[in-house]
């Protein structure tokens, strides 16, 4: 019991705070040098230092998809992530998706397909389906299903979500 | 989350000398695992040492005539490798069978061997958890276990290791080069990962201080015949409440070698060769099959919520086994 109490004791000793360390970024085209604390996710970063508000937190934990973004073009979870660890990389946000006042295609799409409803998990969404076409992997229906699956959308808006996806992979073949 | 030192390894000894030197730390590559449970405060670390520079990001021809998977290629990478593709499909249905898209494209394939269990009770640090905290108990044996173990379990620990990609690699009898302050050495998979006993807390047979380099596939993939079964409460993105990575190796209808192995049962991929012996040179058969998966689950034990898993992951093995069998002309 007494190694129980004592190991409770240690365990809430605050830590000392270690120094903050110098990261450079590209974020949505623009370089950007942050001074960050070791434990600051991609996510935390984007939102809280550079107020790219965006990029939603839903679970905080790798589940919902809602923080995905595209690091070095791969669509990845931004909550579960560190920024220190990204010295150098290329980020694109939801913020970085539409170019010289044009929506991106996919943007485009969940308007014109209404694939959502409250529009929490859409930049998610929308930064998933990115990511997605440029994979290259998705051929059926199922496989569209599949490959979006890390991203869940509450109100239930998937089978539009669908139709987006599926429209933008006849654009990208076509071009 | 606890604060931390971070520091970022050059250089693969210098990582093992730095996590050797420093109390509580751990390396860290995709961190889809260990940022969570750091979130959580399953785990603690006091300092993290990023091994994402260390190179080990290749995939290429081995001496052995197979593949050797570099540590750090990501799991979308292996998955989607022409050459594991061809050579391996079992490997690449396995890993794309697992978690989601955006995870793939970050989790490391030597991180996929260190996950950690999924088991509510050691996410949850109110409870009392003997992998968590040595000690406290098992809060799963008499709560809710409907996705826990029935095969190697102990009386401190009903936890199940969580990854598809390993089961396949188990099924192909892979091996993991590791280095540590001693020096480099090889673990098949089947030693990689341990059962509980009375030692829940270690979930591996890796040394404190050792680093994964690379994972070796042998040359025989059973590319023309296998199958992953994997079963769970929902189509996509959900963990196996049984899975099944299955490889034949047929001479018509006769059975020239079988690889059976099993997740979502055990704190380890499960795999019994004298029962995959049973069927060489037999008839690929039902009923055959039938007999492999009564031998694989001899002596499993539910502990109430997860009883249905001893007859489905019968099923799922017969099933991934006519599967198998029914493959020819269609790949």
């Amino acid at each position: 019991m007494k190694d129980k109490l004592e190991k409770e004791k240690e365990a809430a000793q605050p830590r000392a705070l270690p120094p903050k360390q110098t990261v450079t970024l590209t974020i949505n085209g623009t370089e950007r040098q942050l001074e960050l604390e070791p434990w600051v996710s991609l996510l935390d970063m984007l939102r809280e230092q550079l107020h790219l508000t965006g990029t939603k937190v839903g679970c905080n934990h790798g589940q919902c998809g809602a923080c995905t973004i595209l690091l070095d073009g791969k669509r990845i979870n931004s909550c579960l992530t560190l920024a220190v660890m990204h010295d150098g990389a290329e980020i694109t946000t939801i913020e970085g998706l539409a170019k010289d006042g044009e929506l991106h295609p996919v943007q485009q799409g969940f308007i014109v397909h209404d694939a959502f409803q409250c529009g929490y998990c859409t930049p998610g969404q929308i930064c998933s389906v990115v990511g997605l076409v440029s994979e290259g992997k998705a051929r059926t229906l199922d496989d569209i299903r599949d490959l979006m699956s890390g991203n869940i959308c509450r109100c239930g808006a998937y089978n539009n979500i669908v139709k987006v996806v599926q429209e933008e992979l006849e654009r990208s073949k076509a071009q | 989350m606890k604060p931390f030192t971070y520091s970022r390894a050059n250089e693969e000894r210098a990582a093992v000398k730095e996590i050797a030197a420093s109390k509580g730390a751990k390396f860290i590559a995709g961190g889809t695992n260990l940022l969570d449970l750091m979130k959580m405060n399953v785990m603690q670390p006091a300092h993290l040492v990023d091994i994402t520079h260390l190179g080990m990001k290749a995939i290429e021809e081995n001496q052995a005539g197979g593949l050797r998977l570099g540590a750090l290629v990501t799991n979308a990478d292996t998955a989607y490798h022409p050459l594991v593709e061809q050579r391996y499909p079992l490997l690449s249905h396995a890993i794309l069978a697992g978690a989601s898209a955006q995870l793939r494209n970050k989790a490391t394939d030597g991180g996929n061997l260190l996950q950690r269990t999924r088991c509510d009770y050691f996410y949850d640090t109110q409870t009392a958890c003997n992998k968590r905290e040595p000690g406290t108990g098992c809060s799963a044996i008499k709560g809710y276990n409907r996705n826990l173990a029935i095969l190697g379990t102990s009386e401190y620990c009903i936890a199940t290791y969580p990854s598809d990609m390993a089961v396949a690699l188990a099924a192909l009898e892979a091996k993991v080069n590791v280095t540590g302050p001693d020096g480099d050495r090889v673990i098949p998979m089947g030693d990689f990962h341990r059962l509980p006993g009375d030692t829940p807390h270690i979930d591996t047979n890796l040394q404190e201080n050792e680093l994964i380099t690379s994972i070796d596939l042998p040359a025989k993939g059973f590319a023309d015949h296998y199958a992953y079964v994997k079963v769970r409460d929902r189509a996509s993105y959900a963990f196996a409440l049984v899975s099944v990575a299955a490889g034949l190796e047929l001479d018509g209808d006769t059975i020239k070698e079988a690889r059976v192995a099993l997740g979502g049962v055990a704190q380890k991929p499960w795999r019994l060769p004298e029962a995959e012996a049973m069927l060489q040179g037999q008839q690929a058969s039902k009923e055959n099959f039938g007999k492999v998966a009564a031998a694989y689950l001899q002596g499993a034990k539910g502990y109430g919520d997860n009883d249905f898993k001893i007859e489905l992951a019968k099923r799922a093995i017969v099933r991934a086994l006519l599967l198998a069998t029914e493959m020819e002309g269609k790949s």
